[in-house]
This record gives C-alpha cells, structure tokens and sequence, in this order.
C-alpha cells in the first residue's frame, strides 16, 4: 500500500521549516509507532536528501510514574516496579533495587542468597543480549539470529520460571534475601542450557561476525570515541565498546563477584559493530559465571537471620513458635513493618544495558522517601542525536538496536 | 546553609580524607560544605555527600572535573530530592543531586545543591557533562527546577503543555482529577 510521508510543517521542528533556503530538506516522523522503534520512540528526523541533518527524540510515550510510585510502596512492594521498567532483563533490575535497599538498611543476605543473585543476573544479562543483539540483526534483514537467540531467552524464561513462579514479572528478591530458594527442579535444566547455548552463540557468530551485509551496515556507524563516551555518560557494553575500562563487577565489585573468575571484553571501534562484538563476548563471559556459580553453590539459607528483623520466618517458625507469629505479623501488618534509618543510599548494579543504579531517600518509615532510578537506557539514548546527525536514514535502525533503548525503562 | 541536620552523625574520618572533598575544601575552605555520609549500625554506608552553595557550584565543578586528584570526569547522575515533609530539616525545599564518578580514580563524590520555590534556578553543567542534558531536562520537568544556561531546557517524560511538577511532594498520586473530568467523547465529535 502507498502511503504519503509527511510533509515539512511548522509543527514539527520550529519555525525554521517555513524557509525556502532550506532547498531539499524535509522532515520524517520516525515512530512512535514502527517496528524498528520496538516500543515507543518518537523521533523527528530533519533529512537532507536521505542523511539526517538534525534529530529531535520526543520520549515519555511510556512514563508511568514509577518513581512517584515508589514513594508509596514499601521497600518489598517496590520490586514488582521495578519488574516493568528493563522488560528484556526484569531479574536484574529486581536484584539492582534490593541491592541499593541493602545498602540503605546495613543488611548482607547470606552466601548463599548473593550467589543465587549472581547467578540470575547473568542469566538476565545473557536474555537481554540475546534479544538485543538478535533485533539489532533483524532490523538489518538478519532474521535468523534473532530466532535462534529468542529460542534461547524462553530456555532462560523457563528457569527464570522454576525460580521465582513466573517467566517474565520475577520479582524475585526480597529485602534480605529471596522469594524462594532455588527448587531442585532449576539445576537439571541449567545444565541444559550449558549444553544448548554455546553452540547458538556460535552459530550466530557465524552468521553476523564474517557477514558483508551485517558488517558494511555497522562498522564506522553511530562511532562515539571514548572520551565523549566518558563525557556522556554512557556505561556498560555501549561505554565498553568505546574503550572505557569500567564494569561495577571489577571496580566496584557486590555479591560476589570478587571471588568469581571472568573478563570484561572491551573494543575501541565504538561503532555499532563493536557493540555487538562486545555483547556477544559478554554472553560468554556470562555463560562461565553462570557456571562457576552452578558449581561453587553454596548450602545455607537464603534469607538473612532474623535478628536483623527485615526478612519473613520461615513457615514451620510461624506455626511452631509463638516468636515466629509475633516476627512474621511485626513485618506483615502494615503498621509496623521494618524501619528504614534516616539517610539516603545510591546502590548500583552491572546491568545489560550499563549502569542500573537506584537513589533511596529513607525518612525512617517503611516505605522509601524517594526512589530514584537511574535508568541506563535513558542515558544511552541521549547521545543518538549526536551519533545520528551525518548518517543515512537507513542508519537510524542500526543505531537504535546497538544502543538497545528499552521505552519501558527509558520512561518509567 | 551551614548547620548540618541534627540527626545525620557525620563520620569525619573518611570523609576527609577524600580527594573531592579535599579538592573543595582547599578552595573553598569550610564553609557550607558539610561533608556527610548515611551511618547504618554505626558504619559508614560509603555515600559520601557535601553541600554546594549555588553561587559556588560551577566553579566547584569545574574544579572537581579538572584536578587531576579528584578527576571526576563523568556525571553517573542527576536527580532531586523534594525535602517538604521530609523529617529534618534541610537548607532548601529541592536538593538538587549529582552523583560524580572518576573512571580513572574509581571513586566518587555526591553533591547537594539547595534551592526554594522563591528561586528554583540553578546553573546547568551542561557544558561540563554532555550526559548532564537530559537528566538536567528531566529534573526540570519533575521537579520544576530551572537550570540556567541549559540549551534545550524543555519537559522531556510528560507532554507539552502539562502545568504540574509530578515528583513534587505536594502533588498527589492520583493526579489532580483529570481522569475523572475526562469529558465524554460522543461518535459524532471523534
């Protein structure tokens, strides 16, 4: 079917589209709603021919007050938000927040309960690099990728499932520790999935790594250099790609990922290729932790004790023992519940996407003063313009899908 | 803005000896800076925080971006803090937060601005931090704090055209009722 681009108007970009010196230059309404967008993403493109000369993103389609939100829940509840905000690695965010909580409360979930963590945050980093290195692919024609590695991500839904009861809304942590310990169910399909993923990274290594298409349509596209990488505030695979040395798991490390054995791929070309290189070594990487997890597991609770009065009881506590009920109504009632100290924490986590990070303002009651989420993607897509501006309009997917913006997260 | 809230213990031992707040004292001697941490059971939770006055804070990070002790040469966050019914008192209503992070030191350093509703401008560090842009547009937004010398200082997460300041404490969760005044949209008018 025919359809009519949208001709210049007034609306769109200021009054400078009225003037006739302009010559060629026309305006193209990129979305909200296109397939290459993923989500809602509105930009307005200024194109000269079929390069883009300026670029405008209009962003909020999405916004849902989340951090309005926060300050209405409690620290428990909260996490069932944070579920919605990266949808292609919801673990993480889970295990960011309560991260940051912790931090705020002066609580150490036990060994036990960090490795669980570690292990379920490289799952939802090898789902999220799955998906965004295969949609990346296939808004450049490269279908295949993207199937092979969305059968994968459901391998990981399905654990993510055993685990916490649902394949996608996790919410898997709780203040102090987990929802559940991981059931024996979780470990047969693990293994499975050390036997199925490998060869899948391959294969689309081998499909995208030697491919003319795949590569003529991403080296030298969307470079950002490493200092204005720095500048920007990028981090995570995107900053990486650019050459920065920086990874919370190194430099700041929590859990446990100081005593885990991995590498942080870095590139210095800072393109769209180099991205894609950097989150396909990432899956790797990941894969080992993953496994040195399986191995190193060790037996405990997974709660933090109770003197610490954060975490629930355990039932046969509840029911056999008079301190157990009075423990498990102190945190339910909504009168009581845990308190917070007075003071504010910043907790941040390696995500997919970079740098997930949440600001906690506590005034002393159990629900957080201010809950400020420092979303990765909304950083990441704040440098587009700038690495769009000089590229063919054919360029914006491919620019889009490196960056691997998350609307949901983006808006909140 | 100079007496630190009264509940807040402040852990002098670290916080001195941290090259950024080491950096502002040098220049700015003691005045205001108020360094300061969050202490959970008696420890120091590691976020360690000083407050800038407005008419320093350009100057402050500059001075934080350049010297090569402090070398903080990334701006991890922006964001506000709407103190109105927070429990102690604080300087100003909105504290404005950034989070500086150094790639090359590893380490980091929180800075407060305070500003009330009489005046609600603070300078934009734009031209310090290009990453600073849209967390600049999306406090603005939120908050409703102007940030002077901003490029595009335009609403970024709600649309054009709303009056309210959303993270405001005195805004309600609800909204103000535009979802029950939705005026009933006939078949003949769509």
């Amino acid at each position: 079917m025919a359809f009519k681009l949208q001709p210049a108007s007034d609306t769109l970009l200021g009054s400078t589209l009225g003037d006739e010196s302009l010559g060629d230059r026309w305006v193209l309404n990129f979305g909200p709603q296109h397939p290459a967008t993923h989500t809602t993403l509105q930009l307005v493109l200024e194109l000269d021919g079929e390069v883009v000369v300026g670029c405008t993103p209009h962003i909020g389609y999405l916004h849902s007050g989340f951090e309005k939100q926060g300050e209405h829940l409690n620290y428990n509840q909260y996490v069932v938000i944070t579920d919605r905000m990266n949808y292609l690695s919801p673990m993480a965010n889970n295990l960011a927040w309560h991260y940051a909580v912790e931090k705020l409360f002066g609580v150490v979930p036990p060994r036990r309960c960090q490795y669980i963590r570690v292990l379920m945050a490289e799952l939802a980093r090898i789902a999220d690099h799955l998906v965004s290195i295969g949609t990346a692919a296939l808004d450049l024609g490269a279908m295949t990728g993207f199937v092979y590695g969305f059968e994968e991500r459901e391998t990981i839904y399905d654990l993510m499932e055993i685990a916490s009861g649902s394949r996608y809304n996790t919410s898997y942590s709780r203040l102090g520790g987990l929802m559940y310990d991981l059931p024996d169910a979780f470990w047969p399909r693990l293994d499975e999935l050390f036997d199925r993923l490998p060869p899948i990274v391959d294969d689309i290594e081998k499909l995208l790594n030697r491919n003319r298409i795949f590569i003529e349509r991403t080296r030298g596209v969307g470079v950002i250099g490493r200092e204005e990488a720095i500048n920007w505030s990028l981090t995570g695979p995107i900053a990486r790609a650019s050459g920065v040395r920086r990874d919370l798991r190194k430099d700041e490390p929590y859990f446990v990922y100081d005593e885990l054995e991995f590498k942080v791929p870095l590139a210095d070309g800072g393109d769209c290729f180099a991205r894609y290189l950097v989150r396909l070594e990432e899956i790797r990487q990941s894969m080992g932790i993953v496994r040195q997890c399986r191995e190193g597991m060790p037996p405990g609770p997974v709660n933090a004790e109770p003197e610490v009065k954060v975490t629930l009881p355990g039932k046969d506590e509840v029911y056999g023992s008079i301190e157990g009920l009075i423990h498990h109504f102190e945190i339910v009632m909504t009168n009581r519940g845990f308190v917070a100290p007075i003071g504010e924490a910043y907790g941040a986590n390696e995500t997919a996407n970079g740098e997930l990070g949440y600001y906690v303002v506590a005034d002393g009651s159990p629900r957080p003063y201010r809950s400020r989420c420092r979303p990765p993607s909304f950083i990441n897509y704040s440098v587009f313009p700038e690495l769009i501006v000089g590229h063919q309009i054919s360029d914006v997917p491919a620019v889009l899908g490196s960056l691997n913006i998350i609307a949901a997260e983006l808006d909140r | 803005m100079s007496e630190p809230a009264a509940d807040i213990p402040v852990a002098p031992g670290p916080l001195d000896a941290h090259p950024g707040v080491k950096v502002l004292r040098e220049r700015f001697g003691d005045a205001g800076l108020d360094p300061r941490d969050t202490i959970v059971r008696g420890r120091a939770i590691g976020m360690p925080t000083v407050t800038l006055a407005r008419d320093v804070l350009e100057e402050a990070m500059g001075l934080l971006k350049s010297d090569p002790r402090a070398a903080f040469d990334q701006l991890t966050e922006l964001t506000c803090v709407d103190y109105l019914k927070f429990p102690q008192v604080q300087p100003g209503r909105f504290g404005v937060t950034y989070g500086l992070l150094s790639t090359t030191l590893n380490h980091r350093l929180w800075a407060k601005v305070f500003v009330n509703e009489s005046d609600l401008s603070v300078p934009s560090v734009t031209s310090l931090w290009k990453g600073a842009n849209w967390l600049e547009r999306e406090v603005f937004d939120l908050f409703g704090v102007v940030f002077e010398g901003h490029p595009d200082l335009r609403r970024i997460l709600t649309p054009a055209g709303f009056k309210d300041f959303p993270l405001r404490k005195d805004f309600p969760l609800t909204g103000k009722g535009w979802r029950e005044s939705f005026r009933p949209v006939t078949r003949d008018e769509a």
